[in-house]
């Protein structure tokens, strides 16, 4: 493995007396899709914005490809942004727009012209040049910022929370998109999101962040299958956390442990529990249909809930809303069962 | 009953803002525009110079005597004034437009507001006349230039045939001194309200995009800010135009403009001249105007 693309060496940034970003240390390789996942206020966006320049670590070292960045201005440094709003230069045209950046180092106006025209190929909006930013969508908008960032061949591309403002279909077209350029012109992404769901389809890594420090980096399925902390489990997908007594009267330890609802499943009280399965008898208080799926919550019997989802693929066992208030026995594989501490 | 009123006003949008618009309306067409007619109705109008009445008929004659090489220099004197003292504002007033919608906090940005608008709450003439101590012979600017053994360049410098006089409150240059300080809140507000409305996100994406602070300056907010400048220099370029009373107080015996229109109108009478003297700094604006929006002023808006 060559040079990491981003390096953060123990890189602290403190805003007064609140530590935005603490003492983070993160590899991201390069031609790499990394995605910096994490609630509002979880440090992502600082550290994204100290890659681009726009913000100095309080301490610690960050690196590009080897070089020390930590002191370069923004212009100094061949990263490029799609920014949250956007920030298309409204005085200008989209072709304007896209070609700024050329326009600043100076290229002849043919040679803008023609990349420009590139550009707005690969970001789908042949034609759409001589318009100016207020006469389009926000997924044009979006294209448009993408477009002017690519066209400067950054090492790395910042993306801060970009899809935010579209809608879920439109996001949704935007994700295989992005991932598809990403692949194309083989640049490093570094997304920025709070959207588990969008970090988990297109990333090949996901840092999740938490009150400023990394609580875990991994793949996808990784962060999903085995989250690192109870914090992870909570915030990607949405899991059951079984502590105490409960889990001592399912487990026989009280070893505070988490499973996904879509683990579990949902059986008559008669049912046979295998050796591989945990289970736990209860009664179905609340059923939320949800097309694709049912969410089932179950009261247990010893006190706690549990959360389940099964898809509905098969109505054989029990029509989903005649369960309702129904003593039911979930069961799941002893292996699916995460031991997280804390 | 008010009800019935209110839903009939309801269901007929047009009525209400015809309602709504109709005082502003006859307060703007009888006030101005009848006046700017009347006034372009006079300029066509001619003065008896032997009984020293109004010949109510129509004459190009007035025009004819406005156009006189004497009065064209006096257009051309207070245009070149009101172009320097609109520069000077523009000049002073961005950086302190720019540290006010960029970087100033919510509180300091209230003491600025008010620092800047707290000259216009007292009379404009005592203001004016308070700048008769400062700019007099023995004023604080000659003492301050004594206290630090610069009278000497002071002379000289009043010493210039174009620029100075007696002492600067006699002089072209105190005019001009006069004329930033009354009207740099007009220019400064305007360009803070544009300034502000540019998100701090175009100037990150700007230096993102390789400029150059100065490069950003220039390409993004300058064009950005233009219409606040605009906005601005519309009132130093047409306030310049027409103001009478900076010129009668300070500098030499040079007319104005404006001090003109007063000379015809009140001391000889002549109310058509005055009326085509004022038709001048009209056209001069509308001028003005055109070259604005050729250079996209009004684009943003």
């Amino acid at each position: 493995m060559g040079e990491p693309a981003v390096l953060f060496k123990n890189v602290s940034r403190h805003f007064g007396d609140v530590k935005a970003v603490d003492e983070v240390t993160l590899e991201i390789q390069h031609g790499e899709f990394f995605s910096m996942l994490g609630p509002s206020g979880s440090g992502k966006t600082t550290c994204l914005r100290m890659i681009a320049g726009f913000d100095r670590p309080t301490s610690g070292q960050i690196f590009l490809y080897g070089q020390d960045v930590s002191n370069l201005p923004p212009y100094e440094r061949s990263v490029n942004t799609v920014f949250q709003d956007y920030a298309l230069f409204p005085h200008m045209t989209v072709e304007d727009n896209i070609g700024y950046g050329l326009m600043i180092k100076g290229a002849p106006k043919t040679e803008r012209m023609k990349q420009v025209d590139e550009m707005l190929e690969l970001v789908r909006l042949p034609g759409f040049g001589y318009r100016k930013p207020s006469q389009l969508s926000g997924g044009q908008r979006q294209r448009v910022a993408l477009g002017r960032a690519l066209i400067n061949h950054p090492k790395v591309l910042l993306l801060d929370e970009p899809l935010g403002a579209l809608d879920l279909k439109l996001r949704q077209q935007m994700q295989v998109e992005l991932k598809a350029i990403q692949k194309r012109v083989g640049i490093t992404f570094i997304f920025v999101t709070h959207d588990q769901e969008e970090a988990l389809t297109m990333s090949d890594r996901i840092a999740v962040f938490n009150e400023g420090k990394i609580e875990q980096v991994g793949t996808p399925a990784e962060i999903y299958e085995h989250p690192a902390s109870t914090f992870v489990a909570g915030f990607v997908g949405t899991s059951n956390l079984v502590s105490g007594e409960v889990a001592e009267r399912v487990t026989g330890s009280d070893a505070r442990f988490s499973i996904r609802p879509e683990k579990i499943h949902l059986a008559t009280v008669d049912d046979k529990v295998d050796d591989d399965m945990f289970y736990a008898d209860g009664k179905v208080r609340d059923v939320i249909y949800l097309g694709l799926y049912t969410r089932y919550l179950v009261e247990l019997d010893g006190g706690g809930d549990l959360v389940v989802v099964e898809q509905n693929l098969r109505t054989t066992s029990m029509d989903v809303m005649k369960v309702k208030d129904q003593r039911v026995r979930l069961l799941w594989k002893k292996e699916h069962v995460r031991y997280v501490g804390g | 009953m008010l009800q019935r009123i209110s839903t009939y006003l309801y269901l007929r949008p047009r009525l209400i803002l015809l309602l709504l618009l109709l005082p502003p309306l006859i307060w703007f067409l009888v006030v101005y525009i009848g006046a700017l007619i009347s006034m372009l109705i006079n300029s066509f109008f001619s003065l008896d110079s032997f009984t020293g009445q109004v010949v109510r008929q129509f004459t190009l004659q007035t025009y004819a005597k406005l156009l006189i090489p004497t009065n064209i220099q006096i257009f051309l004197r207070t245009t070149l004034m009101a172009l320097t003292v609109t520069v000077a504002c523009i000049i002073i007033a961005f950086p302190l437009a720019y540290y006010m919608a960029r970087y100033a906090s919510p509180r300091m940005k209230t003491v600025l507001y008010l620092a800047v608008t707290l000259p216009l709450w007292s009379s404009y003439v005592v203001r004016v006349y308070s700048w008769k101590l400062i700019l007099a012979q023995e004023g604080i600017i000659s003492w301050f230039a004594q206290l630090l053994h610069l009278d000497g360049l002071l002379n000289w410098y009043l010493s210039s045939k174009l620029l100075g006089g007696p002492s600067l409150s006699v002089s072209v240059t105190g005019i001009f001194l006069v004329f930033v300080y009354i009207w740099l809140p007009y220019m400064i507000l305007p360009i803070q309200t544009a300034l502000e409305r540019v998100p701090k996100s175009l100037i990150e994406a700007s230096n993102d995009l390789g400029a150059t602070p100065a490069q950003t300056f220039r390409n993004v907010v300058l064009p950005l800010a233009f219409p606040g400048v605009v906005a601005g220099s519309i009132f130093t370029f047409s306030l310049t135009l027409g103001d009478f009373i900076v010129p009668s107080l300070f500098g030499n015996s040079s007319f104005f403009i404006g001090k003109a229109v007063l000379t015809y109108q009140g001391t000889s009478g002549n109310i058509p001249l005055a009326a085509a003297f004022t038709m001048g700094p009209i056209v001069i604006m509308i001028v003005y105007l055109l070259i604005a929006r050729r250079l996209g002023a009004f684009d943003a808006l």
